[in-house]
């Protein structure tokens, strides 16, 4: 039976784990990336998410290096994303060791760019963000670029689904209210786009304690659950919230670490 | 050694640093003319490995244009071992469905079809194997083992004799491993898939180290 993943995932400055609480203010270094990538891959991550969120040139040649370091290390996919808008963005970190690639504000402004990259390396490694809000005056969730930023307009299922027919291998589903926040992934955003599209849908934002992955990988019917802060910080392990996912009766990849303390 | 084709589609890195993980080094071979000659090059090649991401009909053109047809028909022929990962083994069975239709290697009879819509496609992420044959490459493999797939087409076995692992996914049960004599083939990626994949790759470096050439029966050149 295929299994719910557990996907830890980093922002990377200039070659640096680092975690903001609500994508923009509180800064904190969470550590090396090859290190952090090597321990969680022990405790039973199913993937790894490496998000390049660099602003100049040298700070993203030198994420392609931590990529680079972190795909030797890792036996398990590897997913990176951060500014990618052409198809040689995609290549360069398919080259660089990446097994997927992830688009966002790209994808929005070109969508052409989910179909071309399909299309050229294949669907499995297209992987379409979004971050959603949601915008009280539209009554819908709403897509958000530039780091959560910009409001586009766009409503997240109608988005999600053009993605999915362009050619996205999967979703990767931020709730921008609930991101760094550790208050619980947001389940009725996370069912909306789980069963609108016919890809796999990971869902971000919000994770805190053990209880949020079950709820969202059941009520919220993803198909992932991906977290950060709780990760780096310590407060539960992927070791931990697998124990416990295990113990409700969710099938997961058991590697036997772990505790559901 | 072992050579990794290159069909210019996909990365090669995560099966390069997987084989390195497990003990051996890798030659990418991005052109061919014949087996014999690139033997000849490379006198301390023992297997080959197709990986393959991308759609069946493009690896088969890539396959002939580059001269790596002859290449992989060479190693069959002489009884190599062979490897070929998720679109690899697809392109060892006769037939793809997808896009059309397209005409593969025919090591293994049988064809390559789409999911049924009422899964999510791709079948994407770690699925438990229930090993149904022994076979060197799964030895020291259990059942219930996890390993990573991720693919939107499946093979359909015709012969049942060539299927060693298979997993369940909805109402498919997918071929997960097929050997035929010294081809073998993974739908998941073992480079990708964790301490289980990385004993699939020691046992087919060990096949690869074993190898020796049939007795009395070189191979035509």
């Amino acid at each position: 039976m295929l299994t719910k993943r557990i996907i830890p995932c980093f922002d990377v400055l200039d070659g640096r784990v680092v975690k903001h609480v609500g994508f923009l203010e509180n800064r904190r270094d969470a550590g090396d990336p090859v290190a952090l990538a090597e321990r969680y891959c022990a405790d039973g991550a199913d993937e790894l998410v490496l998000l390049d969120i660099s602003a100049s040139e040298e700070g993203r040649l030198a994420t392609h290096r931590v990529v680079a370091q972190v795909a030797e290390k890792v036996n398990i996919p590897l997913t990176v994303g951060g500014g990618v808008s052409t198809v040689d963005d995609v290549r360069a970190l398919l080259l660089a060791g990446a097994d997927k690639v992830s688009m966002n504000t790209g994808a929005v402004r070109n969508p052409q760019l989910i179909r071309e990259a399909a299309h050229r390396f294949g669907e499995q490694c297209v992987v379409v963000a979004i971050d959603a809000k949601l915008n009280e005056t539209m009554g819908q969730y709403e897509v958000m670029v530039k780091g959560g930023k910009v409001g586009t307009g766009m409503d997240v299922i109608t988005w999600a689904k053009r993605a999915a027919d362009f050619g996205a291998g999967e979703i990767l589903l931020t709730s921008f209210r609930q991101d760094g926040t550790r208050e619980g992934f947001d389940i009725t955003l996370t069912r909306l786009v789980a069963e609108a599209v016919n890809i796999p849908v990971i869902a971000s934002g919000g994770a805190g304690k053990k209880e949020h992955f079950y709820k969202v990988l059941t009520e919220g019917k993803a198909d992932a659950a991906l977290a950060a802060s709780v990760f780096h910080f310590a407060e539960t392990s992927v070791g931990q919230v697998k124990a416990f996912l295990r113990q409700k009766g969710v099938p997961v990849r058991w590697t036997g670490t772990g505790t559901p303390a | 050694m072992i050579a990794v084709l290159d069909l210019g589609i996909g990365n090669l890195s995560s099966v390069r640093s997987g084989f390195l993980r497990a003990g051996e080094e890798t030659t990418v071979i991005a052109r061919g003319e014949a087996w014999e000659e690139l033997l000849a090059a490379r006198d301390d090649v023992t297997g080959v490995v197709l990986p393959g991401v991308g759609a069946f009909g493009d690896a088969m053109f890539q396959l002939r244009a580059s001269g790596l047809l002859n290449v992989v028909r060479g190693a069959v022929r002489e009884g190599r071992p062979l490897l070929g990962i998720c679109l690899g083994m697809q392109l060892l069975f006769s037939l793809s469905e997808e896009h059309g239709s397209h005409v593969g290697l025919g090591v293994f009879p049988g064809k390559v079809v789409r999911f049924p819509n009422d899964v999510k496609v791709p079948h994407m992420g770690w699925n438990d194997l229930t090993v149904v044959k022994d076979h060197p490459l799964l030895a020291g493999v259990r059942k219930g083992d996890y390993v990573y797939f991720v693919h939107s087409f499946h093979a359909v076995v015709q012969d049942e004799q060539h299927l060693l692992a298979a997993a369940q996914y909805g109402r498919t049960l997918v071929p997960a491993v097929v050997a035929k004599g010294s081809v073998c083939g993974t739908q998941f990626h073992p480079e990708k898939s964790g301490p289980v994949g990385e004993k699939i790759l020691r046992n087919f470096v060990a096949i690869c180290r074993a190898w020796t050439a049939p007795k009395g029966e070189k191979a035509h050149v």
